[in-house]
């Protein structure tokens, strides 16, 4: 297609993510500068057009920070608010630990044998995701797999059902092919002259991985931890389900205040606050995924 | 030359498979499993499956996660197509930035955080909440991944088979429909199915945008994981396992003939 035609095809799509995705944060953030007056909807203030200018004014005059001054009195809060970023960074740590070695493996195999590992890796996420975490639960649970195997082998059971540790288990196993994926991507492309030319050089293999393979796939790295940290950051199933009432993370925090507290402010005003501290990790993946693009 | 792979990278690799399937290996053996506790095996038989299928609430939720898995993905596909012509053809264009920046956090962006917004933009246009709600929300999920999967085959498409019809008098989108799409259709396919996939699999949007009546799968399984194990679910999660993967391999294998 010539250029410049092409654009045309973007309307359509353009237009849905108008309405669809970039409106309705609006919406948000309007809803959580909202009084709590009525435990329905509308809140108030109301935007009335028909007014003119003094409706706008009226409007704004409306608008209230009175539940983000709530989010600052309750600890609970603050608390959600930094075990998410913490158990998300922690996760997004361990999965570069656990991806690498998977992805770097996968990448000195043969070609073809290449091609059927990233299918046999991507193919669990193809699986539903709340079932494989409902796997977890069997597997954990006090009198499950994982203490049955335990205690065939005449081990101590564990109790790692709704502790943190089994959210982080959770976590890297949910995430672990957005991982793979894009180190794989990066680890294939390196040009392997590289790495015999360090060798050649009298580096020995390990040095010649470390000094040049492993600094080349930085950036499949940062893809990578920003594809798994962002939406970690605000997940719900996997701590709801295999954490304990005491693993805070902001997306059961949204979630409880909007359908067990009917709080919809409240629950818009911390979604606010997620989104307004992953704007930066969003526009860093933008900025690395634009890369590859071009 | 590339040099093989050494013990340690074997054992890496075998190591991340077994820790991506076990679970799943574990519960489709359970779910024929006679006995209703987890640590104890009694027997193979199908009973939970019989049972599964006495329990027209759960089918009925069935039904309502397909149709809307059916219709989203061919939303989101005919979309994806869209945008994904717009972000590989429309190097000039000023809004390609935005699309590809909207594109991009729709596909990272926090579940909570998009079915919050969907609500409220429901709400605020006054539908009510059901089946075309979640439709509609999971179109706008999906179209990320779909965008994602069609871009990929499209840059790699050699655009002179399309220049060529053309220049035969062909028009634009004609040369497109006959032209460009046979020869990405793997792709197509393989971006419908995982949209399809995505929306089976969705707890948290369906959860925020759906009413009364429009129950999905997932909302019923995650009420009642939470209520304890059900064998029941191990038999219904072995059936979805079962209708994706022949979809994927079948899709899979269509890719690799369509190359040799």
């Amino acid at each position: 297609m010539r250029r410049g035609r092409s654009g045309l095809a973007a309307i359509l799509p353009f237009l849905w993510l108008a309405v669809f995705f970039a409106f309705p944060f609006i919406l948000v953030a309007k809803l959580s500068l909202s009084h709590t007056v009525l435990a329905i909807p509308p809140y108030a203030p109301r935007l009335d057009l028909s007014q003119g200018l003094a409706g706008l004014q009226a409007f704004l005059a409306g608008l209230s920070g009175e539940t983000y001054g709530r989010l600052t009195q309750d600890r609970l809060y603050l608390d959600a608010y930094l075990s998410s970023l913490r158990i998300a960074g922690l996760a997004a740590s361990l999965l570069l630990l656990i991806g690498y070695p998977i992805a770097y493996g996968i990448s000195r195999c043969p070609p073809r044998t290449r091609q059927a590992l990233v299918m046999a890796v991507i193919l669990p996420f193809w699986t539903s995701f709340l079932i494989r975490i409902y796997a977890w639960i069997a597997i954990l649970k006090p009198a499950g797999v994982l203490n049955g195997a335990l205690a065939l082998v005449g081990l101590p059971p564990v109790e790692i059902l709704n502790t943190e540790a089994a959210v982080l288990l959770g976590l890297v196993y949910a995430y672990l092919p957005f991982m793979v994926l894009p180190l794989y991507a990066v680890l294939d492309r390196q040009d392997e002259s590289l790495i015999e030319a360090a060798q050649d050089l009298g580096a020995t293999p390990l040095s010649a991985f470390w000094r040049v393979s492993f600094p080349l796939s930085l950036r499949g790295a940062a893809a990578g931890a920003l594809l798994c940290f962002i939406p970690m950051a605000g997940e719900f199933v996997i701590p709801d389900l295999l954490g304990g009432s005491e693993t805070l993370m902001l997306g059961r925090v949204i979630w409880t205040e909007f359908f067990s507290n009917r709080d919809w402010p409240a629950a818009s005003a911390v979604a606010i606050v997620l989104l307004a501290t992953l704007v930066v990790p969003i526009l860093l993946f933008e900025r690395e995924q634009g890369k590859v693009l071009r | 030359m590339r040099r093989g792979p050494s013990v340690f990278n074997l054992a890496s690799v075998i190591l991340g498979l077994a820790f991506l399937y076990a679970p799943i290996v574990i519960l489709v053996a359970y779910s024929f499993n006679a006995s209703r506790l987890v640590t104890v095996w009694g027997g193979f038989s199908t009973r939970w499956y019989a049972a599964l299928f006495r329990d027209e609430q759960m089918l009925a939720s069935v039904w309502v996660t397909l149709r809307v898995g059916v219709i989203s993905a061919t939303l989101a596909t005919v979309l994806g197509i869209l945008a994904a012509a717009a972000l590989v053809r429309g190097g000039g264009f000023r809004g390609r930035t935005v699309l590809a920046g909207g594109v991009y956090a729709t596909l990272v962006m926090p579940e909570v955080i998009l079915g919050l917004s969907l609500l409220l933009l429901f709400v605020a246009a006054g539908l009510p909440r059901g089946f075309w709600t979640v439709t509609l929300s999971h179109a706008t999920l999906t179209l990320a991944y779909t965008t994602v999967v069609i871009q990929a085959r499209l840059a790699t498409f050699d655009i002179s088979l399309e220049e060529a019809a053309q220049d035969l008098g062909c028009p634009p989108w004609k040369a497109f429909a006959l032209v460009t799409l046979p020869v990405i259709a793997p792709a197509v396919a393989a971006a419908w199915m995982l949209a399809f996939t995505l929306s089976l699999d969705d707890l948290v949007i369906a959860s925020f945008t759906s009413g009364p009546g429009a129950t999905t799968l997932p909302m019923r399984l995650y009420s009642q994981v939470r209520l304890g194990v059900d064998p029941k679910i191990n038999a219904v999660s072995t059936l979805l396992i079962g209708l994706v993967a022949t979809g994927v391999i079948a899709v899979y294998l269509v890719q690799q003939r369509k190359r040799t």
